[in-house]
């Protein structure tokens, strides 16, 4: 059997194969982005850029704990006006080393205004991609409810940032709601040409022998394997409502990881923490056991496999 | 002790992020430095590799490890953090994760190690573990002045040569580290590898020295991090991740990647974190 096919189409364009590199890791610096671009990704994604520089939080801010990870960085960046220069340094380098990887910019603010205002100027830029993270879920003391645990906040951010660029637009929900689905029908109704699902999980971890939240911040979001059947159920439940493509993020660490994602219903699979286990060269290892799994599989291509888990009345 | 949770039996457990340790001892080593002794033992640590150390209120910052058995750290009071730790007294407690980082390599017969102000912890810890294996060592140690300059009892009772320098004359030889480090690369005995820990600037030019006469040089450089394990980018340097591919830079890391081949040049985006 010839090398699988690891490419799929995503709000029209080609990607070389579905892993992201999800905001929030490794996205700090162009030649970080471009240093895991070049090992194999098929995007990379920013840390998110807000209106203004942010400190975050201090530390612990980011701590492995049991099956996975929590953390609560606070959405520490440079801003917008440094975003700027951090998307068209990115973009330089990956013209020259992986033009075929796709660049996405995640944006944050505290007010729709604010978002729309971050989009519109990082469009400048030429993201390939911009993701509207609507769901932190550890700037709750600061900013409250963030606008992705309800519906029609999420739907009016969609529609300002719309409004505010000619990219294609990725909402990234939270899995902190009690049906993320009815959330994601109404950013898909609001415009988003994507979705992307799920941002980290909300929770805290307490020291017993020093009596306090480990984090700075207290409270958290946990990522890694202590997430993924939390991301596989909420993939799925939105495929089943929308029809705009899926990027599932949540606990992946191997091949079949993003499979599973896959077959719950997306079409890209963002990758995040697994760089703790396979370093800053985690997508090359990844692609390369997606590919084993396709051929021993006998799957031609890896698009096959999209929400393949959906159709178990067919298959039998 | 007793057993409290379900690991005798292997089942599942209640699993924090950090490991208490309990302060044993505390040495003053200069008007701002103390060594500070716990009672962890960590067998499996390398000279080079650091510790995410905890005070529960304060903060959490990465300290290089002094020796692994017991776990020691060495530290100068220059900010919240560190003065918050000079507090702490013999059976308090402070909370640890690691180690954590890629340590220095034990490599060639005669290896010159070069230590800037408070970058003498993981040096003694290297050249404590290079000694068994036999090699010769010579140490640079270098501060600003006479009462900066640490570990100068240490480093005699290893029994390895100690060069001192201050930037002006008050201990040892007037002038830089670089400057002894430069004399001693010109001197008899051919030198296999420079071992350094200090300041930017001081790396910078032990690289440069170093580069010049093709000698290997291995840097432990200085982070400002979050996670400590390669995941969140907060200390990168370029594409150079100081927690995960250093603290220690090699001298053949792949040019793309390596601090050594003007990384700390592009770190444009890095900021510092909130105390």
């Amino acid at each position: 059997m010839n090398t699988p096919d690891l490419q799929v189409t995503f709000c029209g364009k080609l990607f070389r194969n579905p892993l992201v590199l999800a905001s929030g890791i490794l996205g700090t610096q162009p030649e970080l982005l471009a240093r895991v671009a070049v090992a194999g990704a098929g995007a990379v994604t920013t840390k998110s850029l807000s209106p203004h520089p942010r400190a975050g939080h201090p530390n612990p801010s980011v701590l492995k704990w049991g099956p996975g990870f929590i953390n609560a960085v606070g959405l520490q960046n440079p801003g917008v006006e440094a975003g700027v220069r951090l998307l068209e340094e990115t973009r330089r380098l990956l013209e020259a080393q992986a033009p075929e990887v796709h660049l996405i910019a995640s944006i944050f603010a505290e007010t729709v205004e604010g978002f729309a205002r971050v989009a519109e100027r990082l469009t400048a830029a030429r993201p390939d991609f911009i993701e509207v993270n609507v769901s932190c879920p550890n700037v709750a003391h600061e900013l409250g409810r963030p606008f992705a645990a309800d519906p029609e906040d999420a739907a009016a951010v969609t529609r300002a940032v719309k409004n505010a660029t000619d990219l294609p637009v990725i909402v990234k929900l939270s899995p902190n709601v009690t049906d993320i689905a009815v959330v994601a029908q109404a950013v898909e109704a609001a415009g988003a040409d994507a979705i992307a699902a799920i941002n980290t999980v909300a929770g805290m971890v307490i020291d017993v022998r020093a009596r306090r939240p480990v984090l700075a911040n207290e409270e958290g979001g946990l990522s890694g394997p202590a997430i993924k059947p939390i991301a596989v159920h909420a993939i799925y439940e939105i495929y089943r409502k929308v029809s705009v493509p899926i990027l599932g993020i949540g606990g992946v660490t191997c091949g079949e990881d993003a499979i599973e994602l896959m077959m719950a219903g997306a079409t890209l699979v963002g990758v995040g923490s697994a760089a703790y286990w396979h370093g800053p060269e985690m997508m090359g290892i990844l692609a390369g056991q997606m590919r084993a799994f396709l051929r021993a599989e006998g799957i031609a291509r890896v698009c096959e496999v999209i929400g393949a888990a959906h159709r178990t009345e067919e298959a039998w | 002790m007793a057993v409290n949770d379900n690991r005798a039996e292997g089942l599942p457990c209640s699993t924090a992020c950090h490991v208490r340790a309990r302060i044993v001892t505390v040495e003053e080593e200069n008007y701002r430095t103390r060594t500070f002794t716990t009672d962890l033992h960590w067998p499996h640590a390398r000279p080079g590799q650091f510790a995410m150390v905890w005070l529960p209120g304060v903060n959490e910052r990465p300290l290089s490890l002094l020796s692994h058995t017991p776990v020691r750290f060495t530290v100068a009071a220059v900010g919240p953090f560190t003065r918050a730790l000079h507090h702490l007294q013999p059976g308090d407690a402070l909370w640890v994760r690691g180690p954590y980082g890629r340590g220095f390599p034990i490599t060639g017969r005669y290896m010159v190690m070069v230590a800037g102000g408070y970058g003498v912890a993981p040096l003694h810890f290297l050249a404590q573990e290079a000694r068994q294996t036999g090699c010769h060592i010579t140490v640079i140690v270098g501060a600003r002045t006479r009462r900066d300059v640490l570990f100068v009892e240490r480093f005699t009772a290893l029994g390895v040569p100690l060069l001192i320098t201050t930037d002006d004359g008050s201990y040892g030889r007037r002038g830089t580290v670089a400057d002894a480090l430069a004399d001693v690369i010109r001197g008899s005995h051919p030198v296999d590898a420079v071992y350094a820990c200090g300041p930017a600037p001081m790396l910078e030019a032990v690289n440069r020295l170093c580069k010049a006469a093709r000698v290997p040089a291995y840097l432990s450089w200085e982070g400002i991090m979050r996670c400590g394990m390669g995941i969140c980018g907060t200390c990168a340097r370029g594409a150079w991740l100081v927690c995960r591919d250093g603290p220690v830079a090699y001298p053949e890391d792949d040019s793309s990647t390596s601090i050594n081949a003007g990384g700390i040049a592009s770190a444009s985006h890095t900021s510092r974190l909130p105390r």
